[in-house]
């Protein structure tokens, strides 16, 4: 079964990758027929995995069956013995539930929103190959399989974001997320590598094997002799970073925002940017024996999460807002990993699959209603036309902002509960800057509440007009997201973190029993357990205050903090930072390379230089040849004379 | 069936149609045809017969097989001596494989003096052949540099406009190299009265000598990989060349300085491969980057591409020399997958060329609009070339990258920047040639792929998912070849008294 759910969207994407070429110079009618086909085949492989990923999170997680499956050989050299495998334990399945279930309402709502576009086929194809990789990627038996599916992914994701190739800055944002994830990449490929030098495998199995006894090793790279454990895991971390993107290695996410929404919905919001959180949660048996590895984990996530969420009070395109969001969501999820509470951070992973995907494909809804615009300065008014858009928006901020019982309330709460009951520097610090990231999270998901829909409307007649609510397919897969995200974090809360915990994950994360922040979490202080509630009420309370109640206030409060704003406004000048330092230069030093190192010197000295000096020679040599007699006769006397002198010297003299 | 010559016959099979194309009469559109004809179906026979090297090979043993010898100068004790082992066999296969490709590569691109051009790709390809069977160093010797000749004139008669200069320049280049590797040959020659490159590889040199037959060695292979600072003569003539001869330069030609590394510097001159590993980490990392840094700022697709094949190859020089089963192995699977993926992307440009003659990249821009299927094509051989796992171009990097952080991690680390420019350089690459709206007037009356620049690309498309995939096929080829070659080089280092730093 884990087979078909894996290879059936790979087969989908054949398929209506296939018809993507089937149509080419059909007339109109034909193509609506294709793109019809297509978008069901996949649609419907896609549901059928979402049946059997929950049929397998039952067996697997909830019965206890972990098993791996090996498909084929795949690569043998020396002592590296790699197979293609499938291995599902609880945290696999938790992950194939989510990845199947989006990835399904998505493929619907796609079928929907994608209704106008030319390239139907080819956007399915995409999705489904991306769901593939996806899945690759969780399943992964070896590190070097995750890796697979890790590029796999980032493959996807620069196809979709670059989705609409005619569009010049859709092809920056593929480009950059391509080579931003790419930078992270170098971090996991050396962190594979000195994890093969130490363990001798790359198999998942034997590295937890031995990750006991090896606590304590030392490794020999770069010069010096570092903690192995340290070494690999801040490694991996990096790549972590750069597909999750965290702070550093961000600056991909917000513009991946030029993909499709679907895409941005379950690629940049669901799954794959999670990826991130998930590796460094399967590698928990490894994380667990570096203090240093998880305090940057921690510092690291803590610190994406309010910086996210600053930046995101202050955007105006919809989209970027929530894309700052998952950013600093995902934050939450790594500084619940790095106080060694893995099992809290994938219960977040999914909750937040859930409400985001929602808020995203509801942001998608608003968007093909506004026809197309994504500013919410020109939006407001809307609540009375779309209304069933504006009640799944609700329910997502509400889970977005953990207000009780929706599914945030929960995975949040317990995140910021471990990091307080970890009671060490990095987690007070996590904890904290949590604290004030909930705060600015409720109150930049009520300011675009109130942006997007309350207020008079700010856009123009023609667009106000057009406004309507989507249809069927599209509103059908954001119900059963909404149902997630008011009921997951209640139902899966005793699974994934209360009563049942140890039962339902088994083996799939170690804890070591000196780090138990996450079992303490449930014997907090009432504060401790209030403080988001409040804070996230307050957040509320303040954007109705600025936008709903006293419009003004935000313009004179911008006023007042004008140098703080410009600087988060324009997120931290993290591109500029990034381009200055990075992109020109390696432009500058590769023209200065090209042009002056193999051009002047290698050439002019080398091939060039010397056929140059062989031809002045020649012509010199070749001016001697005057023609005139008394040139040579003049020559043959200085001869003479010399030899003659000469002669004198040595034999005579 | 064991003594069949089937080296000679796969050496000789193309000279004899060129042979057969030089009794064509006409200079006319009929003799062209048949010139043509002949020349891909002499390759394509070729091509179906060298596949008996690999049904037949055994992999179970380091041995050289399908070995002929024939006493041919026995003064001198030279002898006309082929074999194949696992390193050498799968380069033959990539050599028949890239031939037909590049004849059917050239079928409407080349219009004036057919014959002569199919006669120069017959002639090259039995030289190639000959080159990696060869097991006498003055039979390879003669291979190794009659290459020269018919890619000098494919350059030199059929290229851009200054293919006089960028033929001159390869022919020089590479000719400066030989002369020093023939004195070493003498040397050789002198000290052990063989020529044969088994004897040689058991003939301990002195260690003080060994670094100047190394350095006269390094100098002809250095220039034919082409390593830094030597290889400025292939972004020119790859430049100048037409479609198929960047094919087989890029597909073949650059193998012949890895494949020289393997086959005489590591096994033959062990203590210097040591000494100088250094060397050529150092080289291998500049070339990497400096050349990575430079694709990134071409205005040409081949010389781009060209400058990008300098990076791949400085893969194969840092995993030849890491003397790591993984490095090793990984450096032979690099030279194929480049093989295969470098002369795709060469085609790549050739597809447009052939239409718009230029190679400007500016000249391009949304082609996707109208090629969707070319669009795909480059896309595929565009991923494998930035060594996305799934294709052929991620097992070579990933094992040689493996051995490289075994030997020294810093040498890792710094190859592995050459993976984010790679991404880099080629994805702007990309976009600046299929991405983007479709605006020029002339590109708009592109036609999509024929059926015959399909046929040219599908083996390739094949065989880079397959090397990708399934990379053991072609990896269980070459196991007990390199484990052997390794062992030896441990003994002779051993018996000198060296250290090798890597374990295995």
């Amino acid at each position: 079964m884990i087979k078909a759910i894996v290879f059936l969207p790979l087969l989908g994407a054949m398929f209506a990758g296939i018809l993507a070429f089937v149509r080419v110079g059909k007339d109109k009618h034909y193509k609506h027929r294709i793109d019809t086909y297509a978008q069901w085949i996949t649609s419907c492989f896609l549901l059928v995995c979402m049946a059997m990923s929950w049929m397998t999170f039952a067996d697997v997680g909830l019965g206890g069956n972990a098993y791996t499956v090996t498909v084929l050989s795949w690569i043998q050299s020396g002592d590296i013995n790699l197979n293609w495998a499938l291995k599902v334990d609880t945290l696999t399945a938790v992950m194939l539930v989510v990845v199947c279930t989006v990835s399904a309402m998505v493929h619907v709502y796609a079928i929907g929103y994608m209704h106008h576009d030319p390239d139907v086929p080819r956007f399915m194809s995409y999705l489904s190959l991306f769901t593939f990789c996806m899945l690759m990627l969780v399943t992964a038996d070896n590190l070097v399989q995750m890796y697979f599916g890790w590029e796999g992914v980032g493959l996807a994701s620069y196809l979709l974001i670059g989705f609409w190739y005619s569009k010049p800055s859709a092809n920056a944002a593929a480009i950059k997320a391509f080579v931003v994830n790419r930078v992270g990449d170098f971090g996991f490929a050396l962190g594979i590598f000195a994890t093969f030098i130490m363990f001798g495998s790359v198999n998942l199995d034997v590295i937890f094997g031995n990750a006991a006894s090896l606590a304590n090793a030392n490794i020999l790279v770069f010069s010096g002799e570092f903690h192995a454990i340290t070494v690999i895991c801040l490694l991996l971390f990096v790549g972590a970073m750069g597909k999750s993107a965290q702070l550093g290695l961000h600056t991909w996410l917000p513009d991946a925002m030029e993909g499709p929404t679907p895409v941005s919905a379950l690629i940049h919001a669901a799954t794959m940017v999670t990826a991130g959180v998930f590796m460094v949660a399967r590698m928990s048996p490894l994380f667990e024996y570096s203090d240093l590895a998880l305090q940057v984990v921690t510092v690291v996530g803590a610190s994406t999460a309010i910086f996210a969420a600053t930046v995101g009070c202050t955007q105006f395109d919809i989209k970027r807002v929530i894309a700052y969001s998952t950013c600093s969501q995902l934050g939450y999820m790594f500084f619940a990993i790095g106080v060694s509470a893995y099992q809290a951070a994938i219960f977040h992973l999914m909750t937040h699959a859930f409400f985001k995907a929602l808020l995203f494909l509801g942001a998608g809804s608003v968007i093909h209603a506004m026809s197309d615009e994504q500013d919410m300065r020109k939006m407001g008014g809307t609540w009375k036309l779309i209304p069933a858009t504006y009640a799944l928006m609700w329910v997502g901020s509400l889970a977005l902002a953990g207000v009780f019982p929706f599914a945030g309330y929960f995975s949040k709460d317990i995140i910021l509960e471990a990091a307080w009951a970890a009671h060490t520097s990095v987690g007070n610090y996590a904890f904290w800057l949590g604290i004030t990231a909930a705060f600015l999270t409720a109150f930049y998901s009520w300011r675009l509440i109130i942006m997007t829909f309350h207020g008079t409307p700010r856009a123009d007649e023609k667009t106000m007009a057009h406004v309507h609510e989507s249809p069927k397919v599209m509103i059908l897969p954001l119900l059963l997201l909404a149902a997630g995200a008011c009921f997951a974090g209640w139902g899966a809360y005793d699974w994934f973190v209360g009563h049942d915990a140890e039962h339902f994950w088994g083996n799939a994360i170690l804890v070591l029993p000196t780090h138990s922040a996450l079992e303490d979490a449930h014997h907090v202080p009432a504060w401790v357990k209030y403080l988001p509630l409040v804070v996230g009420g307050a957040g509320i309370a303040l954007a109705y205050v600025m936008y709903m109640f006293v419009p003004s206030l935000p313009g004179k409060v911008v006023q007042a903090i004008k140098p703080i704003h410009t600087f988060v406004f324009n997120k931290w000048y993290f591109d500029e930072l990034y381009d200055a330092v990075f992109v020109k230069p390696c432009f500058g030093i590769g023209n200065g390379f090209w042009k002056v190192g193999d051009q002047q010197i290698i050439d002019g000295l080398g091939p060039d230089g010397i056929a140059h000096a062989t031809q002045e020679t020649a012509e010199k040599t070749g001016a001697l040849q005057t023609g005139y007699l008394f040139h040579y006769a003049f020559a043959m006397l200085i001869g003479v004379v010399l030899m003659v002198t000469w002669y004198m010297i040595v034999h005579v003299g | 069936m064991a003594d069949f010559p089937i080296l000679s016959l796969l050496i000789f099979l193309p000279l004899a149609g060129a042979g057969f194309i030089l009794t064509i009469r006409g200079d006319d559109e009929i003799g062209a045809r048949n010139a043509r004809n002949v020349a891909l179906w002499t390759s394509i026979v070729t091509f179906v017969l060298s596949l008996f090297l690999w049904v037949n090979f055994d992999n179970t043993t380091a041995n050289f097989q399908f070995v002929e010898k024939v006493d041919w100068i026995p003064a001198y004790n030279i002898s006309y001596h082929l074999g194949v082992d696992g390193i050498s066999m799968l380069f033959v296969l990539l050599s028949t494989l890239l031939t037909p490709v590049c004849v059917l590569a050239s079928w409407e691109s080349i219009k004036d003096r057919v014959k002569e051009y199919m006669i120069a790709f017959l002639i090259l390809e039995t030289m190639m052949v000959g080159m990696f069977a060869a097991l006498d160093i003055v039979v390879f010797y003669i291979f190794f540099e009659a290459v020269l000749i018919p890619m000098f004139l494919i350059i030199g008669v059929w290229g851009g406009k200054r293919r006089v200069y960028a033929s001159y320049k390869l022919f020089l280049y590479t000719l400066a190299g030989s002369v020093l590797m023939l004195l070493a040959v003498l040397v050789m020659y002198v000290q052990t009265g063989t020529t044969d490159m088994q004897e040689l590889m058991k003939a301990h040199f002195d260690p003080s000598l060994q670094r100047w037959l190394w350095l006269a060695f390094f100098a002809s292979f250095a220039v034919k990989v082409p390593m830094w600072p030597v290889h400025t003569w292939l972004p020119d003539a790859h430049v100048e060349a037409p479609t198929a001869g960047s094919v087989i330069l890029a597909g073949v030609l650059l193998k012949f300085g890895g494949y020289g590394f393997l086959r005489f510097s590591l096994p033959m001159f062990p203590d210097a491969s040591l000494y100088f590993t250094p060397l050529i980490y150092g080289l291998s990392i500049v070339a990497v980057v400096y050349t990575s840094l430079v694709a990134l700022v071409q205005n040409d697709m081949k010389k781009l591409i060209a400058y990008s094949s300098i990076a791949h190859m400085g893969f194969v020089t840092a995993g030849t020399f890491t003397l790591t089963t993984q490095g090793v192995e990984g450096a032979v699977f690099q030279m194929l997958s480049h093989g295969v993926v470098s002369a795709a992307l060469f085609l790549c440009v050739g597809v447009i060329y052939d239409r718009m003659h230029t190679r400007e990249i500016v000249a391009y821009g949304g082609l996707v609009h109208k090629m969707p299927s070319y669009a795909l094509v480059f896309m595929l051989f565009m991923m494998a070339s930035v060594g996305l796992p799934g294709t052929g171009g991620f097992v070579g990097e990933f094992l040689v990258l493996v051995g490289a952080f075994k030997a020294n991690s810093w040498v890792a680390a710094f190859l592995a920047t050459g993976v984010i420019l790679g991404a880099a350089y080629m994805l702007y690459l990309y976009r600046r040639v299929v991405f983007g709206a479709l605006e020029k007037e002339e590109l708009k009356k592109m036609m999509d792929m024929s059926p015959r620049e399909w046929a040219v690309f599908a083996p390739l498309i094949i065989l880079t998912l397959w090397m990708g995939v399934y990379p053991i096929s072609f990896l269980d080829v070459m196991h007990v070849s390199v484990d052997n070659l390794l062992n030896n080089v441990q003994v002779a280092l051993e018996a000198s008294g060296s250290a090798v730093v890597a374990g295995r």
